[in-house]
């Protein structure tokens, strides 16, 4: 059997199975709609929260990030778990307490204004839908590479699955799906990575073989992969380079963007009692774990495999030939993904061999001159394609290959269909219901929210058809706007009872526009292209990046919201009295279907 | 006030200080050990690299692990000590 249908098989038996548990697990009622009728484990809601949070980001995109780039990356291992401490301490149990069913009714109710609840729900409008344009784009490449098809048409397939699970499912058949989808996504990406730590280190736990003895050389493993990356004239990998203060409020925003995006939020709505919020918190970033744990291992070793099979004499002998890339049956890889414009090579100097190293380092420019090389000739690796490329750049069996398709997919697709369930709740429950037309029937409401997804399927395929090219920043927004707006207003409602209604809104709105702007200022006015007056490269204020600015953002967002809070009118005493009932777990019932 | 409002607010003051001391190991762990204070610790050698990069990409994901079910743990116990835990 061929790889293409391999592929087809693994992708097809997998989605055939989430199909079938969505359809399974209708959705009769509103709670069941939004809340899976409070009836979920927190174990399983753990693991559907993991898969819905991993997304096309971390299992495509993160490893690759870190294997290129070295320690500088870990921003995003600890700044993607690191939030879980924040969501579980700070919001998570307070949240299922208040017993509604979305982030913005609890800013609503605890500011007691519907202009909070409004900016509150244009706040989870605008992360949501540039995060869900960033997941459809991922599901277009992911599905055009394995079916071997146009991206186009790999996005329209992508966008028709995750239409009919999202929307006839709502979050009791998402939330099965998604357990589904989590143990195809873990299994794909630490499949791979077992067999690879068994090659390169002898230990079968990856996590441990990072920092284990590369079996070869009999050196360790980070130290022998340093060795290799310096003799090539790249920066040492396990050294740090950029800027420890962008370093620090890098991390912080990613943190307190993962406890400020409403689809993740909304999962701790779902679990049974105030004390499962808390553990299921802890479960979520158990099977969270489970994959950056191994990312790091996965990273440097395929980093040391790509160098070696560039290199297979050693970085001092010969580099490999052009008709070793071209016939021998390790090399295959190379082949198979140049035909994705996503790598590529040329023998500039004409020698029959492919010359991997950093043309912009002088001392390999000496030696570069001494051997007559006249550059790089490894010229185009995109770092998307390591994960993907990993098992085959191994040379590890077909059916691995096919299991990482399944799991590239399953990870984009959890991730988009959790969203598209907060954008249809926020427009249907806070929108129509909370605002424009309170009298509505449960029916219609239902039927409300399913043509909201289906439009915000829409959107973000047209957007995701045309991608402005900003995929990676589209990610970064996402993530400043949540830290910046959501988080600190709903930190400040459960934990002081002085912030007010003009307060919060004023705090909201101020972190919100202050972080788009400089995100604007960075990476264009509305992402279009040419209009920006700095570059990340150089940014306005000394070291800080657009992508890190969310943090300061959520800084002023507190700082505003204190000072107009404490110029204005006091807290009225029955949300003074509503803030402390949301402090104690007793008497946290089920849903409260009307207000 | 009351009594039951004294008890509640002991129970609150009593969960700051825990969600305090939890938050100061949270930063200690990733922002301290994994990046701000990693050149001196860069002494303490781990497979191949040193502690700080061990805690930046491995260590920091162990203990905010710890630290979630540690948390849920002594709230748990803390929610029946004051009576405020779901019948």
């Amino acid at each position: 059997m061929d790889q293409f249908t391999l592929n087809l098989l693994f992708v097809g038996a997998s989605f055939a199975l989430y199909i079938g548990i969505a359809i399974w697990a209708r959705a009769g009622s509103t709670s069941e709609f939004y809340a899976a009728g409070r009836g979920v484990h927190p174990v399983t809601n753990g693991m559907a929260t993991a898969a819905d949070w991993m997304s096309a980001a971390s299992f495509i995109s993160m490893a690759g990030l870190i294997a290129f780039t070295g320690y500088d990356n870990s921003s995003f291992l600890m700044g993607w778990t690191g939030g879980y401490v924040l969501l579980a301490l700070l919001l998570a149990p307070y949240l299922r307490k208040f017993g509604k069913f979305t982030v913005s009714e609890f800013i609503g109710d605890r500011f007691y204004s519907s202009t909070a609840r409004m900016v509150a729900v244009v706040c989870l409008l605008v992360a949501s839908i540039t995060y869900v344009i960033g997941q459809m784009q991922g599901v277009g490449i992911a599905f055009g590479r394995f079916l071997e098809i146009d991206t186009t048409w790999g996005l329209l397939i992508g966008s028709c699955v995750v239409f009919a699970y999202a929307v006839f499912g709502g979050m009791k058949g998402v939330t099965y799906t998604q357990v589904a989808q989590y143990c195809v996504l873990i299994m794909a990406y630490t499949i791979p990575a077992v067999f690879i730590s068994l090659q390169l280190t002898g230990n079968p736990i990856p996590a441990l073989g990072l920092f284990g003895t590369d079996i070869a050389s009999g050196e360790p493993l980070l130290a022998r992969l340093d060795q290799i990356v310096r003799d090539l004239g790249f920066a040492e990998y396990t050294a740090a380079h950029g800027s420890t203060i962008n370093m620090v409020l890098f991390t912080l925003t990613l943190m307190i963007g993962t406890a400020g995006l409403p689809h993740v939020i909304m999962r701790f709505f779902t679990v049974p009692k105030v004390s499962d919020a808390r553990w299921s918190a802890g479960w979520t970033l158990v099977f969270i774990a489970l994959l950056y744990l191994t990312a790091p291992a996965v990273g440097a070793m395929a980093r040391l495999n790509i160098s070696e099979l560039m290199w297979p004499n050693g970085t001092n002998g010969e580099a490999v030939s052009v008709e070793a890339i071209d016939n021998d049956p390790e090399y295959a890889w190379m082949a198979t993904w140049q035909k994705t414009g996503l790598l590529g090579w040329e023998d500039k100097n004409g020698d029959g061999k492919i010359q991997y190293y950093n043309d912009q380092n002088a001392e390999l420019q000496a030696k570069a001159a001494e051997n007559g090389w006249v550059g790089n000739e490894l010229t185009n690796f995109n770092r998307d394609i390591l994960v993907l490329a990993n098992p085959e750049i191994a040379s590890l069996p077909g059916w691995v290959i096919g299991l990482v398709a399944a799991g590239g997919l399953a990870a984009a697709l959890s991730t988009a269909a959790g969203l598209l369930l907060a954008i249809s709740s926020a427009v249907s429950h806070d929108l129509l219901k909370g605002q424009l037309a309170p009298n509505m029937s449960e029916k219609t409401e239902l039927m409300a929210a399913r043509i909201s997804m289906a439009a915000a399927i829409v959107v973000a395929v047209i957007l995701g058809l045309n991608p402005p090219g900003f995929a990676a920043q589209t990610v970064a927004l996402a993530f400043g706007i949540a830290a910046a707006s959501i988080f600190p207003a709903l930190m400040m409602g459960i934990f002081s009872t002085r912030i007010n209604n003009t307060g919060a809104v004023a705090g909201m709105l101020s972190g919100l526009v202050v972080t788009l702007v400089y995100i604007f200022l960075h990476k264009g006015w509305f992402f279009i292209p040419d209009t920006n007056s700095f570059t990340d490269a150089n940014p306005l204020l000394g070291p800080v990046q657009s992508t890190s600015f969310g943090a300061i953002g959520a800084m002023i967002n507190f700082a505003v919201a204190y000072f107009v809070s404490g110029m204005t009118k006091e807290t009225p005493q029955e949300i003074k009295d509503l803030v402390q009932s949301v402090r104690i777990p007793r008497g946290a019932g089920g849903a409260i279907e009307d207000h | 006030m009351s009594q039951i409002d004294e008890e509640n607010n002991a129970y609150w003051s009593a969960n700051v200080r825990l969600i305090k001391i939890s938050l100061v190991i949270w930063a200690l762990v990733s922002f301290g050990f994994g990046i701000v204070f990693r050149p001196l610790l860069s002494g303490i050698p781990v497979g191949g690299t040193d502690l700080g990069f061990w805690f930046a990409q491995q260590g920091s994901i162990i203990v905010f692990l710890v630290l979630i079910f540690f948390y849920a743990w002594r709230m748990n116990k803390l929610d029946q000590q004051f009576g405020v835990d779901e019948e």
